[in-house]
């Protein structure tokens, strides 16, 4: 672990531990109450499921053209991030939903993209794992191909039905609720970061190992 | 350019006639789809008559299961022989080879198509020849779309442990776009007042679809196939 991600990872729980009181200090939402508390987790996780479906397809598409094979343990790193964060979105906003429509899942565009985009990643690393030999530069193709696809699923399903509250909201937020927002927004990214480059380089040593084994049988 | 179209045109000229000697994909795919509408039948049909808009789902998802099989079938051939090997140490373009590939995918799956559709209007009451036009526009862009993807992953998973059921795992959460614009262009056209302006848009968007994954399929396919 580097100094780096210590730092990063003693930021992200300090902070963690303090949201609570955080958020506890923000105003209640006129027309939800305390539901919409939940909102400070579902955001900012939702905002990094998507940063990690990017950086998974960017990290495929480099490694399957540049042939840079360190950008595999990235595009594996995020992927599995984005997953992780891709869970917490998605329970976070069924619970949300049961209190403020009534309803625990509508298929709404932006819940049903989320989904399929979660799908994807969770295919991507199924492939990782019972693929055999090849699966990495397979799972390029599948994370390239899943990141392409983000713009089709989102027309597609916003044509198909709409009922999500629109993110324009964000800029318009007053500032007593703005803040506990930017503050997990802002821990959630700490350990993102700091989950992404330990994942990214656990791959990187995993890599020269086999290689060296590689190596090893050869001679 | 011309090199090209004449390797694919070779790829698909083998596939047909591999094909028509056996018989043996066209043959099980396409009773394969007839048990699918017939599986969904048993389920969606009530007192005799089916539920409201369900033939274009039918329609489109017996395709997407018919062609997950047809597309494991063609490689596993490819694989048995170890002619893709073959294939691929041949002086020829990497994606054209791609390309004959999905043209025979394509020519196989139309096929399927042009007895699932009539059965499927037959057996669900849908006015299949209320826009004929626009429901063959349907059917190949949606097609091509699926076959695109298909293919691509198909051809990949030749070499991959576990391919029967990776295939399906990558293919159907890619393809949801082509799914949601067929079946929501298809029913736009089977409703009983037909909106064929929305099947339009479906279409335009399929076109668009099909226009990026072939383009990005053709350009992954050297690298994913280099060992």
């Amino acid at each position: 672990m580097s100094r780096l991600n210590q730092i990063e990872l003693a930021l992200a729980g300090l902070m963690l531990a303090a949201a609570p009181w955080v958020i506890n200090a923000a105003p209640y939402e006129s027309t939800m109450g305390l539901v919409q508390k939940i909102f400070y987790f579902h955001m900012p996780s939702a905002w990094l499921f998507l940063i990690a479906a990017i950086v998974s397809g960017v990290a495929s598409a480099i490694f399957l053209f540049g042939k840079k094979k360190n950008a595999d343990g990235w595009a594996l790193a995020a992927a599995e991030l984005a997953v992780v964060f891709g869970i917490i979105t998605l329970v976070t906003g069924p619970l949300w939903a049961r209190k403020a429509w009534g309803i625990w899942w509508v298929w709404d565009a932006r819940l049903t993209s989320s989904l399929i985009l979660w799908m994807i990643f969770v295919a991507y690393l199924l492939l990782r794992r019972y693929g055999g030999p090849g699966s990495d530069k397979l799972g390029a193709g599948m994370a390239l191909f899943g990141l392409a696809n983000v713009p089709f699923i989102f027309v597609s399903v916003n044509v198909w039905r709409t009922l999500h509250p629109q993110t324009s909201v964000v800029p318009t937020l007053p500032v007593q609720m703005g803040g506990p927002l930017w503050f997990c927004v802002f821990a959630f990214l700490l350990l993102f970061l700091a989950l992404l480059s330990m994942r990214a380089r656990l791959e990187r040593h995993r890599m020269r190992i086999e290689d060296l084994y590689l190596a090893e049988d050869e001679a | 350019m011309r090199n090209f179209f004449r390797v694919a045109f070779l790829v698909v000229r083998k596939d047909m006639m591999v094909e028509a000697r056996s018989l043996e994909v066209l043959s099980t795919t396409l009773f394969f789809a007839l048990t699918v509408v017939l599986v969904f039948a048993f389920g969606l049909v009530r007192e005799g008559r089916p539920v409201d808009d369900v033939a274009a789902a039918i329609l489109w998802i017996a395709t997407a299961f018919s062609g997950t099989l047809a597309l494991g079938r063609t490689f596993e051939r490819e694989r048995q022989a170890d002619t893709l090997r073959a294939l691929l140490l041949a002086p020829a373009d990497r994606p054209a080879i791609y390309a004959g590939k999905l043209a025979g995918m394509l020519l196989l799956m139309g096929l399927v198509e042009l007895v699932l559709v009539p059965l499927v209007g037959l057996l669900f009451q849908a006015p299949i020849f209320n826009y004929p036009w626009t429901l063959v526009a349907l059917l190949v862009t949606g097609t091509t779309g699926f076959a695109a993807v298909g293919t691509l992953f198909a051809a990949m998973l030749v070499r991959a442990r576990s391919r029967d059921v990776m295939l399906p795992i990558l293919l159907y959460p890619i393809t949801v776009p082509v799914m949601i614009a067929g079946v929501r262009g298809t029913a736009a056209i089977f409703q009983s007042t037909p909106d064929e302006p929305l099947a339009r848009f479906w279409v335009a968007l399929l076109v668009f679809f099909d226009v990026v994954f072939v383009t990005l399929a053709l350009w992954t396919f050297e690298p994913v196939m280099t060992e």
